[in-house]
């Protein structure tokens, strides 16, 4: 790297160039530029949702789809999110005083017998990241604390997660349980986890299986704007 | 300093390891959720039976049922105080059963990652992570197993750690990693990243390899990463039955015993020396990889070509090993 390189003054590049530079800062998990250039957009009257939207999403998008492609690996994105979450943090509050568009809540955990929750926090992360609300129940979880919590949240969906061979049917046992109690309608149920395929996904009845993070965000966008279609339509 | 593993290494030019320990467990009634480990308390007779199965197949190597007996795992049943007890439990019926054979068999002391990730990006310490595998070895070697047996890791920082703590507990050991991540592992690290890690350790072990992963063509692929260069050690190949299938409440492996013995000779013309499955690999698999091993010619060092049209196609078009072009992202700057 050329050392001008190194002396880039947030504070002097335009918009465009801030909002471009942003999504490399993100990549490169720099979590003290993006606060800075959070803060420097706020100054120069952008709202908060646009920072959000065309700052931080977008560049966790490109987080999202290199991992995706095995160009980025957990190491990389974990610190990515935590830039991300840094930026988060001052547009939070903002976020919910403008009242932005709400995206969709996500109630998360990993099942009953399985602590590994690298993928779920991952998958958390990226759902934070593209704007969406999330309920973290962390690991552990039986059936009662996803539906308990799915209900008391209000939330659109519910996403499992299991990284072991051992805890996977958990899933079904929640899902089962969600239609015995006739609340399988109410929520986007999402699965995912190292051993899992979406052949597995379908026949335990969940509404898709994804394979990492940033297919999660995708297929959760994609089923919420299938549920406002119908909520438009009825 | 010469063992049991060690010996047989030297005499054989292959060995068969065992199976899967965890589809096994719930085919004999383990209900999704539950500790594995506390069965070698409460269903001593089932465990043996589990690795039973694997020796009367032809197993030269059998893991014990201590995967997930860390105390990092064992907290979540609330047993992080019965590391020890559980741990030598999980050797010595495995100890009772090998001592009870014929020929050689080496009792190998299941130890599987701890579940957490490694600081500075997680919260778990080097000196914890070697504390908490000491201590399960220190279990494992009371019962009387003949090797550590360190499987299923990501992380490089936690396969250093394992061995510092096989070290500690003056104990041989062997570990492989878990390669599902486009050809690396969940963190990141090649093939030949790995092979390289384990030719620096200070205690090295007795053979180093992949475990687990995405089906049997991707776990090829992988060993020939090991052995494109002279490996530092003897390679080993653990790889799943195919891919998992929810069939009738249960999980289905859907790898055949004719795949797996395919991939089993495969595995050995790939420079493997250590040879044997993971999830969903039965004893009808474990069978039919000693007996195509047994007669089967040894062939030419197979490639990508001949391992997709044996055993499938692979989960990723490279595997971030050797001169395939790396996907990169186009930047517009960096900073230093």
């Amino acid at each position: 790297m050329a050392e001008e390189e190194d002396d880039i003054i947030l504070s002097e590049l335009n918009d465009e160039e801030l909002s471009l530079q942003m999504h490399d800062d993100l990549y490169d998990g720099l979590k003290e530029e993006i606060e800075e250039g959070v803060n420097i957009l706020l100054e120069r009257g952008w709202e908060p949702y646009r920072v959000l939207t065309e700052a931080l999403v977008s560049g966790m998008t490109i987080v999202g789809n290199d991992f995706r492609d095995g160009i980025l690996f957990v190491p990389e994105v974990l610190l990515a999110a935590n830039a991300m979450k840094g930026g988060m943090a001052i547009l939070k509050p903002l976020l919910a005083e403008t009242g932005a568009p709400r995206m969709g809540k996500m109630v998360i955990g990993t099942v009953k017998g399985d602590i590994h929750d690298i993928g779920k926090n991952l998958v958390s992360m990226m759902m934070e990241g593209a704007g969406f609300e999330v309920v973290d129940l962390g690991i552990n979880n039986a059936v009662d604390a996803y539906l308990e919590a799915a209900a008391a949240e209000g939330a659109d969906i519910i996403g499992m997660s299991a990284l072991l061979t051992t805890t996977m049917p958990y899933m079904k046992v929640v899902i089962d349980s969600l239609v015995e109690k006739g609340m399988r309608e109410d929520y986007i149920v999402l699965v995912g986890g190292a051993p899992l395929n979406e052949e597995f996904g379908k026949a335990i009845g969940a509404d898709a299986y994804c394979r990492d993070a940033a297919v999660a965000v995708e297929t959760a966008k994609e089923y919420m704007l299938r549920k406002h279609n119908q909520l438009a339509a009825g | 300093m010469s063992n049991a593993l060690s010996d047989l290494l030297a005499k054989r030019d292959w060995l068969l390891a065992d199976g899967a320990t965890g589809t096994t467990l719930f085919n004999m009634g383990l209900q999704s959720g539950d500790a594995p480990e506390l069965w070698n308390v409460e269903h001593r007779d089932r465990i043996t039976a589990l690795y039973k199965g694997a020796v009367d197949a032809g197993s030269d190597i059998f893991l014990t049922n201590t995967f997930g007996g860390t105390a990092a795992r064992l907290k979540l049943h609330d047993a992080q105080d019965r590391v020890r007890e559980l741990n030598r439990l999980g050797a010595e019926i495995g100890r009772e059963l090998a001592d009870k054979q014929d020929h050689t068999v080496i009792v190998a002391g299941s130890m599987g990652p701890t579940g957490e990730i490694m600081a500075p990006l997680g919260p778990l310490t080097h000196e914890l992570a070697v504390e908490m595998f000491h201590e399960q070895a220190v279990g494992l070697k009371e019962g009387g197993a003949d090797v550590l047996w360190v499987e299923t890791i990501s992380a490089p920082e936690e396969y250093m750690a394992a061995a510092e703590a096989a070290k500690l507990a003056d104990m041989p050991w062997c570990g492989t990693m878990s390669f599902d991540t486009a050809g690396r592992t969940m963190m990141g690290m090649t093939s030949t990243a790995m092979a390289e890690m384990v030719a620096k350790l200070d205690h090295k072990p007795l053979a180093f390899g992949a475990n687990c992963g995405v089906g049997s063509s991707d776990l090829m692929r992988t060993v020939l990463g090991f052995t494109d260069a002279t490996p530092p050690a003897p390679v080993i190949a653990k790889g799943n039955a195919g891919i998992p299938k929810y069939v009738e409440g249960h999980i289905h492996y859907d790898g055949t015993p004719e795949l797996m013995a395919t991939y089993a000779c495969m595995a050995r013309d790939a420079g493997a020396t250590i040879i044997g499955g993971c999830c969903g690999t039965t004893p009808e698999h474990l069978s039919a990889m000693r007996a195509a091993l047994e007669t089967r010619a040894p062939g030419p060092r197979p490639d990508a070509a001949m391992i997709e049209k044996e055993l499938g196609g692979f989960s990723s078009a490279s595997d971030g090993t050797g001169d395939a072009p790396k996907p990169e992202r186009k930047t517009r700057r960096r900073r230093g």
